[in-house]
C-alpha cells in the first residue's frame, strides 16, 4: 500500500507475521513484581500500625473507667473540728482527720466493728487514700456541710480498681496478691449493693501527678504541652517563614547563605537531646530561666521545629510556578507585594502542613524535655508557662517507669489521648490545607 | 491611488511609517548572562502607536530584547544589561527611575497565559489596586469593564466576573491576561509569544485584538509566527545570534528585505 502512494519511500511495513521481541512479557513482569511490593510494603506496614493501635487500645480503654464507691459521709463536728475554733484558726480545716470520716462511714456500710483493728485496716485500704483531699476540697468550699451527712463518690484504691476490672488474677495464692480474699468479698458485696461501681474517669484528663494510680492524670502534662505549643507556635511560624522568605527570595546566593542552606538540612538531622542540652545550658544556666518550666520547653522546642518548618516552606515557596511571580512583577508589582499577594497565599497549604508536621514532632518530643527538668513530680497545675509542668509524652515516660497495676493501663491510655492530641492536630493540617488549596 | 506602482504605495508607506514618532529607544543595548553575551549592541527604536514584531530564531535574543525594555532581566541573576533604552525622554536604566513604576508604564503579557488563580475580577483590578489608580467600589467596577471590553473579552465573562480566572479557556486566559494589563493604563505593551499555546481561533482572536489595540497603545510582539509578524505589525525586526540584522516596514520586510539573512530566515532557509 504505502509502495503504490509513495514509490519512493522506501520504508515498508513489517509483515504482521514476523513479530520481535521486544521483552514485552519482561516489563509487564516488572510491572506486576513492582506493584507487589508495593502492596506488600503497605500491608506490612498497616499490620503493624493495627498491631500498634490494638496494643494500646486494649491496654488502654479501662484506663478511662474508674472504680469509685459512694458512701454516705458524715461531716461531724467532732472530727473535723474537736475544739470548736475553725472560725479563727484556718488551718483546722486543712488538717482535720478527714480519713477517719472515710474509716466510720465504710465500717458502718461494711458493718464492721470498729474495734477489729486488721480487718478496719483491711477495709480501709480499699479507698484511695485521695479521700483526704477531696473531702477536705469540699469542707474547705463550703464548710456548712459540717454536721451534716451526705453521699461522697470516692475513688476505690488502685488495686481494687484492677480487680474490679478483672485485671488481678484471683486465682493465685493469697499472700502473693495485693488483693486480699476479704477485700474481694467486700468487694462484690458493695458493687451488688451499687455502692461500688465502674464509671469514666474524669481524673485522667484533669489530675497533675500522684503515685497513687487511682488519682493520677495528664491535666499538669497536657496544659504543659499546651504551653509548649502555643510558644513553639507563635514563635516558630512566623521566624521561620520569615526566614524562608528571606532565604528564598531576596537574600542573594552566595557562600555565606550556601552554609545557612547546608547548615539548616543539618540541623533538621540533629538528635533532639543535643538540642536539650543546648536549652540547659543557654536558657537555664545562662539566661538563668526556671527549671521544669514549659517556657523553656518551649524555646528548645522552637530550635528544634524551626528547621523543618523552614524547609517546609522554602520547599512550598520553590514550588510556586514561577510564571506567577512574571505576571505580578509585570504589572508593576514591588517584590515584597508579588511575594505577599500572590507567592505566600499558594504556597500557604506547604507552609501549614510543614508547620503541624514540626509542631506534631514538637509535641511527642520527650528527649530535650528530660534535660531541661521537665521530668518532674508537678502536682498542681501551673499557672503560667513559668511555671513548673510537665509535658505528655514525658508523662507517658514517667509512668512507663511505674510498676503498678494500674500504672500499665494509664500509660497506654496517656498514649491514646496523646495520639487524639496528634490525630486532631493532622486533622487541622488537612482542612486548612483544603481550605487555602487553590488551583493554578 | 490604483494607478500607483507598488514601488511608489511601499515608499508612501514607508514615509508614513517614518514620520511616527520614537517611543522608545535602544542604544548600544547589550545583555551578558554571566560571562554568556546574549545581546550585541542592538540599536532599535519603537514607535508610538505601532506594532513592532521581533522574529528570528530560537535563542537569537529577540526575547532577552524585549525583557530589558521593561526591566524583567532584572529578576534574573548574574543579567547585566549595557547601553541606553529611552522611554519618552527617560533612560530606564537610570537609577533615579523606579522599576516599579516603569513596569506600570510597560506592560507585559507573557507567552503562557498566566492569570491569578483569584477571580477574573480580582486579576483584572489587581494592578489598579496596587497603583491607587482606582479608589471606590464604582471606579474599579469601571476599570475592570473598561479593560475587558478593551480586551474583547468583557460579553463572554460579563456575568462571571467573581468565577476563578484559572477556569477559562486557553485563548480567554489569555485576552484576560492582556486585559490585566490594559488595566494599568501602560503606555507600551510588550508581548512575549502571546498567541504560542493557543489554538488558531484564538490565536486569530488575540491577533484581531493586537490590531485595534494598536490605536492606544505602543505594542511590541515577539512572534515565532511569519505569518503573525506579517498579519499584525507595521514594523519588523529580525534578530539573529544576539544581533539585530534588519529593522524595516514589515510590508517591505517580507517582500523585499534588505539582508539576505532575513530573506533566508522568511523563506525557511534556517531557523
Amino acid at each position: 500500500m504505502t509502495d503504490i502512494a509513495s514509490p519512493t519511500v522506501r520504508i515498508s511495513a513489517r509483515p504482521a507475521s514476523a513479530t520481535r521481541d521486544i521483552g514485552i512479557k519482561r516489563r509487564y513482569a516488572a510491572e506486576r513484581r513492582f506493584r507487589a511490593y508495593g502492596i506488600g510494603a503497605i500491608s506490612l506496614g498497616l499490620f503493624f500500625l493495627a498491631l500498634l493501635l490494638w496494643t494500646v487500645v486494649s491496654n488502654g480503654y479501662t484506663a478511662f473507667q474508674q472504680t469509685t464507691i459512694t458512701l454516705p459521709i458524715e461531716f461531724s463536728e467532732k472530727v473535723i473540728d474537736p475544739k470548736g475554733e475553725r472560725a479563727t484558726d484556718g488551718k483546722v480545716l486543712m488538717t482535720a482527720n478527714y480519713p477517719l470520716l472515710v474509716r466510720e462511714a465504710l465500717i458502718k456500710q461494711l458493718g464492721i466493728d470498729a474495734s477489729k483493728r486488721p480487718l478496719v485496716k483491711q477495709a480501709t485500704d480499699m479507698m484511695s487514700a485521695s479521700s483526704r483531699t477531696l473531702l477536705r476540697d469540699i469542707v474547705v468550699a463550703d464548710p456548712s456541710v459540717i454536721g451534716k451527712t451526705i453521699p461522697v463518690t470516692l475513688l476505690a484504691e488502685a488495686n481494687v480498681d484492677s480487680a474490679f476490672k478483672g485485671q488481678i488474677d484471683l486465682s493465685v495464692e493469697e499472700s502473693k496478691r495485693k488483693v486480699k480474699d476479704q477485700q474481694v468479698t467486700w468487694m462484690n458485696e458493695l458493687a451488688s449493693a451499687g455502692v461500688l461501681k465502674k464509671s469514666f474517669n474524669t481524673g485522667i484528663f484533669t489530675f497533675g501527678a500522684s503515685s497513687r494510680p487511682e488519682a493520677a492524670g495528664v491535666g499538669v502534662a497536657a496544659l504543659g504541652s499546651l504551653f509548649m505549643m502555643l510558644i513553639v507556635l507563635v514563635l516558630s511560624l512566623p521566624i521561620g517563614v520569615a526566614a524562608s522568605i528571606y532565604l528564598e527570595e531576596f537574600a542573594p546566593k552566595n557562600r555565606l547563605t550556601d552554609l545557612i542552606e547546608v547548615n539548616i538540612n543539618n540541623l533538621a538531622a540533629v538528635p533532639s537531646i543535643v538540642y536539650g542540652l543546648l536549652g540547659l545550658a543557654v536558657f537555664i544556666n545562662f539566661a538563668g530561666m526556671p527549671r521544669s518550666a514549659a517556657v523553656v520547653g518551649g524555646l528548645v522546642l522552637t530550635l528544634m521545629t524551626l528547621p523543618t518548618i523552614i524547609i517546609a516552606t522554602r520547599a512550598a515557596l520553590k514550588a510556586v510556578p514561577p510564571s506567577i511571580r512574571s505576571a505580578a512583577l509585570g504589572l508593576g508589582a514591588s517584590k515584597m507585594q508579588t511575594i505577599f499577594h500572590h507567592v505566600l497565599p499558594l504556597a500557604m497549604p506547604g507552609i501549614l502542613t510543614g508547620t503541624i508536621i514540626g509542631l506534631a514532632h514538637a509535641l511527642g518530643e520527650t528527649a530535650p524535655l528530660l534535660l531541661i527538668g521537665m521530668v518532674a513530680f508537678v502536682v498542681d497545675y501551673p499557672g503560667s508557662p513559668m511555671e513548673p509542668s510537665t509535658a505528655l509524652p514525658v508523662q507517658i515516660y514517667m509512668w512507663a517507669n511505674e510498676a503498678e497495676r494500674a500504672f500499665v493501663e494509664r500509660t497506654s491510655g496517656a498514649i491514646i489521648i496523646l495520639l487524639i492530641f496528634l490525630v486532631v492536630m493532622n486533622l487541622g493540617a488537612i482542612l486548612l490545607r483544603r481550605r487555602f488549596e487553590r488551583r493554578w | 491611488m490604483n494607478i500607483m506602482s507598488e514601488a511608489a504605495v511601499e515608499k508612501a508607506l514607508d514615509q508614513k511609517m517614518n514620520t511616527v514618532p520614537y517611543k522608545m529607544i535602544g542604544k548600544d543595548v547589550s545583555v551578558y548572562y554571566g560571562d554568556k553575551r546574549a545581546l550585541f549592541d542592538v540599536n532599535l527604536n519603537i514607535r508610538e502607536n505601532t506594532v513592532t514584531a521581533l522574529i528570528g530564531p530560537s535563542g537569537c535574543g529577540k526575547s532577552t530584547f524585549l525583557r530589558t525594555l521593561n526591566r524583567m532581566n532584572d529578576t534574573i541573576e548574574n543579567c547585566r544589561v549595557t547601553g541606553k533604552i529611552t522611554l519618552d525622554e527617560d533612560d530606564i536604566y537610570d537609577p533615579a527611575i523606579d522599576v516599579v513604576e516603569l513596569r506600570a508604564r510597560v506592560g507585559m503579557v507573557f507567552q503562557k497565559p498566566n492569570p491569578f488563580p483569584k477571580s477574573i475580577y480580582d486579576n483584572v483590578a489587581y494592578g489598579p489596586r496596587i497603583h491607587g489608580l482606582a479608589r471606590t467600589k464604582a471606579d474599579f467596577d469601571e476599570v475592570v469593564e473598561t479593560s475587558l471590553q478593551k480586551a474583547g473579552l468583557f460579553n463572554e465573562v460579563k456575568d462571571r466576573l467573581h468565577e476563578p480566572g484559572t477556569g477559562l479557556s486557553g485563548g480567554q486566559q489569555q485576552r484576560l491576561c492582556i486585559a490585566r494589563a490594559v488595566a494599568v493604563s501602560p503606555e507600551v505593551i510588550l508581548m512575549d509569544e502571546p498567541c504560542s499555546a493557543l489554538d488558531p481561533i484564538a490565536t486569530a482572536k488575540v491577533e484581531e485584538l493586537i490590531h485595534e489595540l494598536r490605536t492606544n497603545f505602543t505594542i511590541v510582539i515577539v512572534t515565532h509566527s511569519m505569518q503573525q509578524a506579517a498579519r499584525v505589525s507595521q514594523r519588523t525586526a529580525m534578530f539573529h545570534l544576539g544581533n539585530l540584522v534588519e529593522e524595516n516596514d514589515t510590508d517591505k520586510m517580507f517582500t523585499n528585505p534588505d539582508d539576505q539573512r532575513t530573506q533566508d530566515y522568511i523563506m525557511g532557509r534556517f531557523g
